[in-house]
């Protein structure tokens, strides 16, 4: 019954963020003339063409709380305008360009949060010993890092010095004539899922091959705040009635580590996976521009240079549902295993 | 001198004195740290840098500083030579002088945004904080928002609805960036309000402002610092990234960023020479690098050192 109460609690908290994300875009919305806003209205180019009756079905003129009502209700709809960059209705183009923004993280997540939490636990674990100096300056290095010089800089070695050995691009020239043609059934439409189902080894090899950069890039600059969480929650949870009681048993100092201290210690890391979505989805854009993989993030990133309004505040929308939901679902996983939550 | 002045003087001394003290141990344990020296002369020679920028790089429009010299029209990149130390990038731009003026724009990115965003954090926060019910609910709710959308993707769309210049960059990081700010304000007055110092001070009639300037906000100081020493470096790698995309600076401008999106096209060198245009996007790449490096540096051996739950361990 309690686990009841605390679901519901924590649903109705997403409603005030969401409102206020809606105000947040609406706000940015109407810093643009109504003959600006109108894209943000249509769903099909021609409508575009006459812009005075679209700003007239729409009351682009009207006053701002009735403007806003207004607008929620098309969003409610699933009508978030039309993408002049997409060349598509937003929420078409969002789809369009989901499946590589998914298998890019698909790839990169799990090296980030792996590759953190081992970092941080022998840095906690090996404090200061040469170990946990190098990891600590892998961190701060990876976290001053201007992602978009880092993916130039691989790029010019892979690419450029080994010609041609990890190429930028989702896809080959010849890989992706096989995956547009006919005999290749799209089950999921991200490229390496769909060559493992169709049995294109080919396919799926030359589909990593375009992964391995934008992969590294996104690990390197990312994996350092899993990093510094992991070391200074290992440490704290080193220190800790329960790792003494532990070693006084005499468990061996791996269980104690293993099984006491690391269980513990990746509660916070749990924690903070909302910012982490966040902070990939930031990184998703400047790695999708640079390796001109047509993703979510590449697609924003020409939509904001190009004044394509739908497409940007489309952005700012699915990115604050990705963190609130994320949240919610970090939130609750945390009260179903830790009683002290959801009891509290 | 008279007694008087002797008195005052010495009544003077005694209220510096602990504040002396604590600064001569923070200063002592600086030295102490090795991490944190490097980024003190990182930071030191970037200073250097940009206060010398019109000698070490004597400027040919001196109306205009920012705008980087251009010496030819031709877009293949030039390599390193006497006129030109560190090459020119396409459009054949001076990297050296681009570099060299750019770091003037990157402090000026970084103290202007964390300037402001640590002055609107404060008072938002304190008003939060101090104040508690209603209008505490209401901005904390307005930072919840704010921080539930990515940086870099809600700086993107307000710099789209601003218009593209290094100016609308740096409001859109001030609106991105004061909610962190306000909550750690916040957090840090909710937990000294109920001490019995706070009330003591109301007993003796100091202003709600009193209190929260001269009793909480000092408490308060060294996170805050902390966290301002990293958001100069974080702040000053987002505005890069707007203006490598496209977003911030205008073409020509002094600026790091812009300066790596000019070598975006020159990353791969002609049939047999790969790595021929390297320096275009290394050196600007290495300026922000250690840039950011030495805040992060300064910022984290401030975490250590001048947390007073940490320092005296």
């Amino acid at each position: 019954m309690k686990m009841t109460n605390y679901i519901i609690r924590r649903l109705l908290l997403i409603i005030p963020v969401l409102i206020g994300v809606s105000i947040i875009i609406f706000i940015i919305l109407s810093l643009f003339s109504p003959e600006q806003r109108a894209a943000v209205f249509v769903t099909d180019v021609k409508q575009l063409r006459n812009i005075q009756s679209v700003i007239k079905k729409h009351g682009l003129d009207a006053p701002i709380y009735v403007q806003y009502f207004r607008w929620i209700v098309e969003v409610l709809h699933g009508n978030l305008g039309w993408s002049k960059t997409a060349e598509r209705p937003v929420l078409d183009a969002f789809f369009y360009f989901l499946p590589n923004t998914i298998e890019l993280g698909l790839f990169s997540a799990p090296l980030i949060i792996l590759i953190g939490i081992y970092l941080g636990e022998t840095s906690a674990v090996y404090r200061d010993k040469p170990i946990d100096h190098l990891s600590r300056i892998f961190a701060i290095v990876g976290w001053s890092l201007p992602s978009f010089w880092l993916g130039l800089m691989l790029l010019m070695i892979f690419y450029g010095y080994f010609s041609g050995l990890l190429p930028p691009e989702a896809l080959g020239v010849q890989a992706s004539l096989v995956v547009k043609s006919g005999n290749f059934v799209r089950f999921t439409r991200i490229n390496t899922i769909d060559a493992l189902l169709n049995r294109r080894w080919w396919i799926f090899l030359d589909a990593l091959r375009h992964l391995i950069l934008p992969v590294i890039t996104l690990t390197i600059i990312d994996c350092a705040m899993v990093m510094r969480i992991m070391r200074s929650s290992m440490l704290e949870a080193m220190g800790k009635g329960y790792i003494i009681t532990a070693r006084a048993k005499g468990a061996d100092e791996r269980t104690v580590i293993k099984k006491h201290a690391r269980r513990n210690a990746m509660i916070p890391v749990v924690t903070v996976s909302g910012y982490l979505f966040a902070m990939l989805m930031s990184g998703v854009v400047i790695t999708e521009t640079i390796f001109d993989r047509k993703g979510l993030g590449w697609w924003w990133a020409r939509a904001a240079i190009q004044l394509d309004i739908p497409a940007v505040l489309g952005a700012v929308l699915f990115n604050g549902i990705l963190f609130v939901l994320t949240n919610l679902i970090v939130d609750l996983l945390y009260a179903y295993f830790d009683p002290r939550v959801r009891l509290g | 001198m008279s007694p008087e002045l002797l008195q005052k003087k010495e009544k003077i001394r005694k209220r510096l004195e602990p504040r002396i003290k604590e600064l001569k141990f923070s200063l002592s344990r600086i030295k102490k740290s090795p991490l944190s020296m490097v980024g003190l002369c990182i930071i030191l020679f970037f200073a250097i840098i940009a206060l010398l920028a019109p000698v070490i790089a004597p400027p040919k429009y001196p109306y205009d500083p920012y705008r980087i010299p251009r010496y030819g029209y031709s877009a293949t990149p030039k390599p390193p030579s006497w006129e030109h130390p560190f090459g020119t990038t396409e459009g054949q731009y001076d990297i050296f002088y681009g570099v060299i003026w750019g770091t003037r724009t990157a402090f000026r990115i970084g103290f202007m945004v964390v300037g402001s965003i640590m002055v609107i954090g404060i008072i938002l926060g304190s008003l939060s904080g101090y104040y508690g019910g209603i209008i505490d609910e209401i901005i904390m709710r307005i930072v919840d928002t704010f921080m539930s959308i990515p940086t870099l993707i809600l700086a993107m769309a307000l710099v789209t609805a601003l218009g593209h210049s290094l100016d609308k960059v740096m409001i859109a990081l001030i609106i991105v960036g004061w909610p962190s700010y306000a909550r750690l304000i916040r957090g840090d007055i909710l937990s000294v309000r109920e001490e019995t110092y706070i009330e003591a001070a109301r007993a003796t009639g100091v202003s709600d402002f009193g209190i929260i300037f001269k009793h909480i906000l000092p408490n308060a100081i060294y996170p805050l610092l902390i966290m301002a020493s990293l958001d100069i470096g974080a702040m000053v790698l987002t505005a890069a990234a707007l203006s490598f995309l496209g977003l911030g600076a205008p073409i020509g401008y002094a600026d790091w960023g812009q300066m790596i999106s000019f070598a975006r096209n020159w990353i791969i060198g002609p049939p047999g020479k790969p790595l021929a245009y390297w320096y275009t996007v290394t050196i600007p790449g290495i300026f922000i690098l250690l840039f950011v490096l030495g805040w992060n540096l300064l910022g984290d051996a401030f975490r250590d050192i001048l947390d007073p739950k940490l320092r005296r361990k």
